[in-house]
Order: structure tokens, then C-alpha cells, then sequence
């Protein structure tokens, strides 16, 4: 390849690195500002200032933000389990086993993770305030399941076809028990499935809005982005710009982590799930 | 994807069954089936067909939270209430134009970044799909702020370093104005979902054979036709399947606009007006009325793709 054509292709590479990093840049820049300098029209701060993280992790927005964090790793996380799980029955039963229903089950699962969130929230406010799961973790977890569980299903179920079932009766032949040969064969194939499913579906509960903010009142239940949308300020006369980029910045860095670290295994999982199908 | 074929299920044993109804064995399977695959598919129904038939039934009466006393059954009334209203109609004008904007953008950007990213220099791959998914890592809500706060006339730094744009001055106030707040949604929706678009293509890319670009090149075709010819017909499949989710899912926006508008200037989005009828004016009735609207376009988009990607298919296995 010619010395212009590995520059070009530089160049390009560089373009799309700034257009993915830009935003989140500029949120570590509003974030390390101090309140003089917020308004100063700059891209950088003048200098560095540490007083946002401190108002959002020990200071007064500590109080809203700190247990929306802990409402959403909890939730998420039982959300993503309770998934997972039912969508790793599904998914060996579809890949597995040969029975009427299996389409029925995948066009089901389309047609939830089509379905439009808000029309879901309205009824299900009216009927979370009469039966008492309003501003619960029940209450956000249940709802939750109609964004992960659709999703789960199809990319498990695209990991699960790939696995040469063959083998656990190989195993068997071998003399192994059904459940020794589920175990020590079955297992360690499915599992680089389940794992990425499940940071799939995590990602998927962690990034909800209309959930969170419809049916949550209080820090009881209320999870991050939901807080993060409504934090107005310590006080009426406080502008919150500094400390909303900080907290935001705080649930954005772990995520964005965990991406990278398994990057080529949330590629996989995206697109099999769809492409595949 | 709806026109899935599912895998070749692989036969058990023969199994030496009366011919006449199911083998025991092939009986035992379809009930192991159904009771694994069963309780996820009893979850999907319960957490969204039991909410939609209840908004269905909560839409008929006349319902306000502020005023329970007076719950009454007025049949469609409502729906005829919202069909005849400006401001459904202008809802459901500025959510078909931020996803017919988004979508197309999307479309373009992510079919450029999933040929950067095939044909990039190996050395340079990694980096730009690692990039690539920082934006979907990213939550909705952070990135609508992330893009409100650079074009916002007092955070912002958008204003200083565009004043040389004929119309932006130090004071351009980006949502003080409809379209301009559009403008800023639509960007801020583009750079969060185009990485998903990209990736859908990436792999529909992987799947055009390379022996019909070798071929086409051989037989002198530019790098242009190559692509129209080639390349873009080979992949319809995985263009159909990310146009149908990008669409769908581009039809509910609502973090953003809660973020960057709160619906204001006209920016109202369908969600956002269910929102604020059943959560903000705790009007049960109508909201319930907005959300099954919303519901059955919808409804119909997927509809309407789904007969279009047959079609396609059809014709394309004619030729």
C-alpha cells in the first residue's frame, strides 16, 4: 500500500476516534471546572477544579445521587440474572430440542423489543400505585424484564445454535452421565454466550429513562439516569451544570470500561442476534 | 430476521415408535420444550400484552387521578379528543421528523464507518471499533446532556467556536427555537445509535462474497458500480434488518428531548406528550389514549416493513 494511501487511511481512522470521544471529552471538561468557569465558552477549564465530584460523591447532591447509584446497580443487576436465566432455558430448548412453538417464541420476543416503552408505563403507573410496587425495585425489575429478556433470548439463542450439541453425546458415549457430560461440555461452550448476553442486557436495564422516571417518586427506587434527569441543583440559585457532568462521567466510565474490555465479544453478541437470527 | 429459518434440528436416535401419533420419546421433547422456553415466554406476555390491554381499557373512560371520584365510561371518546388535536398531529409530525433525519444520517454515517472499519489497515482496526462502541456505551440521558451543554449559550463552547458560521453569533440561543432544538436532538441521537447501525452493517458486509467483487473487478467495474452493484444488493438483508430496529426504535424518542427541551418550542415528541398527559396532568384517560396510538403506529411502521423486506426478498430470489 503507498505511504498517501496508509495517511489517508490514518487520518480517517483519527476523524472517527475525535467523533466517538468528542461528547464524552467535553463532559470530563465541564466536569473538571470549577462554577467561575462553567460560563467561560472555553472547551477547557482554566484550571482544574475537583469541587463537582466532591459535591456529587460526599457533598450535598450526595444525598440524590449515591443511592439512585446503588438502586441502579441492584436493579440492573437482578433484572439481568432473572433474564439470563429464563433466557438460557429458552435459548437450549430452541437450539436443543425439537418442538412446535419455537417461531411463535422468537416472533414473540420481536415484537416485545419492538414495543414501545411508553405504552407500557402508562397503564402499568395506574396499576403499580393500587397494588403497591410504585417506587419499589419489584417495580422498575418486572418492567425491566420486557428490555432485556427479548434480546437475551435472541442472542442466546444465535451463541447456542453455534454449540456442536454432538458432543455431549459423545461424552456420553464415553461413559460420562448425562449430567457429567452437560457439565463438562455443555457448560464451558455456553458460557462465553450467557457472559456476553448478560453485559448486553446489563447495558440495556443501565440505559432505561422512561421506566425510572415514571414509576419512581423517591430515592427509594429512583435509578440513575432517571436522578440524573431531575437533579436540579442543591439549592434554586445553584447552577447544576458542574455537578450533573460529574456524576454523569461516574456512571459512564465503569460502563464504557467494561465495553472495551469485551469489545469483540458485545460485537459478536449484537450483531449474531440480529443478523443471524 | 423475521424471515427466519430455524436451524436444522438435529434428529435423535431413531426412535422404533408406532407409526400412528408421536413417538414417546419425540412427546417427552415437546413437553421439555415448552416448559423450558415456557416461563420466558409467559414474562414477555405478562409485562407487555397485560399492560397494553389495560391501557386499552383505561383509555375508554374519562379518568383523572385529581379527580378519581368522577371516573367515568366514555367509549372513544377520548381517541377522537387526541385525533382532533393539534398537538398530537404535531407530535406525531416532529417524531416522523426525527426519525426519517436520524435514520437517513445514521444509514449513511454507519455504512461509512462499517467500510472504514472492513477495509481499515489492521493496525488502525482495533482502535476505531474500540471508539466505535464508546458511543453506545454511553447512557441516553449523558449524552443528551453532553450535547445540550455544548451548544447551551451560557456552558456552551459551540458558539464561540462556530461564530464563523453565517447565523451563529456569542448569542445564537440554540432552544430558544424549534427547529434549532431539533437540530441538536437529531445530532445527539445520530452520535449515540449510529455505532448500532454500523455494526449491523459491518456484519452484512462480512457476508458479500468476495469472489463477486474479484469478478466485477475483473470485468472493469469502478469502485462506484461495485458498490451499487455489489456490494449494497448483497446486504439488503442486513441494511432492511437495521433500518426496521433504527426506525422503531428513533419512534420513541423521549430522553433526549425530556433532557435537552422538557417538549418545549413545539419539540413535543408522542412519547413525550403520553408522558406528560398520564405523569404530569395524571390524566389516566387520554395518556392511555396516547399510548395506545403510539403503540398501533408503531404497529404499523413494523408492518409495513416487514411486507416491504418480503417483497424484497421474493425478488431477489426471482432473478
Amino acid at each position: 500500500m503507498s505511504t498517501r494511501k496508509k495517511v489517508m487511511w490514518w487520518i480517517g481512522g483519527a476523524i472517527i476516534v475525535v467523533y466517538a470521544l468528542f461528547p464524552i471529552a467535553w463532559i470530563i471538561s465541564i466536569s473538571l471546572k470549577a462554577p467561575s468557569d462553567i460560563a467561560n465558552g472555553q472547551f477547557l477549564p482554566s484550571s482544574v477544579s475537583w469541587g463537582n465530584y466532591e459535591t456529587v460523591l460526599t457533598g450535598d447532591a450526595s444525598e440524590l445521587f449515591l443511592p439512585a447509584l446503588r438502586n441502579s446497580f441492584g436493579i440492573c443487576l437482578i433484572a439481568t440474572a432473572i433474564s439470563c436465566l429464563l433466557a438460557m432455558f429458552a435459548a437450549y430448548a430452541i437450539a436443543r430440542l425439537d418442538f412446535p412453538g419455537k417461531k411463535v417464541i422468537l416472533s414473540t420476543a420481536l415484537a416485545v423489543a419492538i414495543f414501545p416503552v411508553i405504552s407500557i408505563v402508562t397503564p402499568l403507573f395506574n396499576v403499580w400505585r393500587q397494588i403497591g410496587l410504585y417506587d419499589t425495585w419489584p417495580g422498575l425489575i418486572l418492567p425491566y424484564l420486557s428490555l432485556t429478556l427479548p434480546i437475551s433470548i435472541w442472542t442466546m439463542s444465535a451463541f447456542f445454535r453455534e454449540i456442536p450439541w454432538e458432543m455431549e453425546q459423545a461424552a456420553q458415549v464415553d461413559g460420562a452421565t448425562t449430567w457429567q457430560a452437560f457439565r463438562k461440555v455443555i457448560v464451558p461452550l455456553a458460557a462465553p454466550g450467557v457472559f456476553t448476553t448478560a453485559i448486553i442486557a446489563f447495558f440495556i436495564a443501565w440505559n432505561d429513562f422512561v421506566y425510572g422516571i415514571v414509576l419512581t417518586s423517591t430515592e427509594a427506587a429512583r435509578p440513575v439516569p432517571a436522578a440524573l434527569g431531575l437533579f436540579s441543583g442543591a439549592s434554586q440559585f445553584e447552577d447544576p451544570t458542574g455537578a450533573i457532568a460529574a456524576a454523569a462521567l461516574i456512571v459512564t466510565i465503569p460502563v464504557v470500561v467494561l465495553v472495551l474490555l469485551f469489545q469483540r465479544r458485545i460485537v459478536a453478541g449484537l450483531t449474531n442476534g440480529a443478523v443471524k437470527g | 430476521m423475521t424471515q427466519t429459518t430455524l436451524p436444522p434440528v438435529k434428529k435423535t436416535e431413531p426412535v422404533s415408535a408406532p407409526k400412528r401419533g408421536l413417538s414417546d420419546r419425540s412427546r417427552s421433547e415437546r413437553k421439555l420444550g415448552w416448559l423450558l422456553a415456557g416461563p420466558a415466554f409467559v414474562v414477555m406476555l405478562a409485562v407487555t400484552a397485560y399492560p397494553i390491554l389495560q391501557a386499552v381499557y383505561e383509555s375508554l373512560f374519562s379518568y383523572r387521578l385529581t379527580d378519581p371520584a368522577n371516573r367515568e365510561f366514555t367509549g372513544l371518546t377520548n381517541y377522537w379528543v387526541i385525533l382532533t388535536d393539534p398537538i398530537w398531529w404535531q407530535a406525531i409530525w416532529v417524531t416522523v421528523f426525527i426519525t426519517v433525519v436520524t435514520v437517513a444520517v445514521e444509514l449513511v454515517l454507519g455504512f461509512g464507518l462499517a467500510m472504514v472499519m472492513a477495509k481499515a489497515l489492521s493496525s488502525i482496526r482495533p482502535v476505531v471499533r474500540a471508539a466505535i462502541l464508546i458511543p453506545y456505551a454511553v447512557i441516553t440521558v449523558v449524552s443528551a446532556f453532553a450535547w445540550q451543554f455544548a451548544f447551551d449559550i451560557n456552558t456552551g463552547f459551540v458558539n464561540s467556536w462556530f461564530a464563523w458560521i453565517p447565523g451563529v453569533t456569542a448569542d445564537t440561543d440554540w432552544f430558544g427555537d424549534r427547529w434549532q432544538s431539533l437540530l441538536v436532538i437529531c445530532l445527539a441521537e445520530i452520535w449515540k445509535t449510529t455505532p448500532f447501525i454500523s455494526l449491523l452493517l459491518l456484519a452484512g458486509l462480512a457476508q458479500v462474497p468476495e469472489v463477486l467483487q474479484e469478478a466485477a473487478k475483473v470485468d472493469g467495474a469502478t469502485w462506484w458500480q461495485r458498490l451499487w452493484r455489489v456490494t449494497i444488493p448483497n446486504m439488503k438483508a442486513a441494511i432492511m434488518v437495521a433500518l426496521l430496529f433504527r426506525s422503531l426504535d428513533a419512534f420513541r424518542v423521549f430522553d433526549s428531548i425530556f433532557i435537552m427541551t422538557g417538549g418545549a418550542n413545539g419539540t413535543e415528541s408522542v412519547s413525550f406528550l403520553a408522558y406528560r398527559q398520564t405523569i404530569a396532568r395524571l390524566e389516566i384517560g387520554l395518556g392511555s389514549a396516547v399510548s395506545v396510538l403510539l403503540f398501533l403506529v408503531v404497529v404499523l411502521i413494523a408492518f409495513t416493513f416487514i411486507k416491504a423486506f418480503k417483497v424484497d426478498l421474493a425478488s431477489t430470489r426471482g432473478e
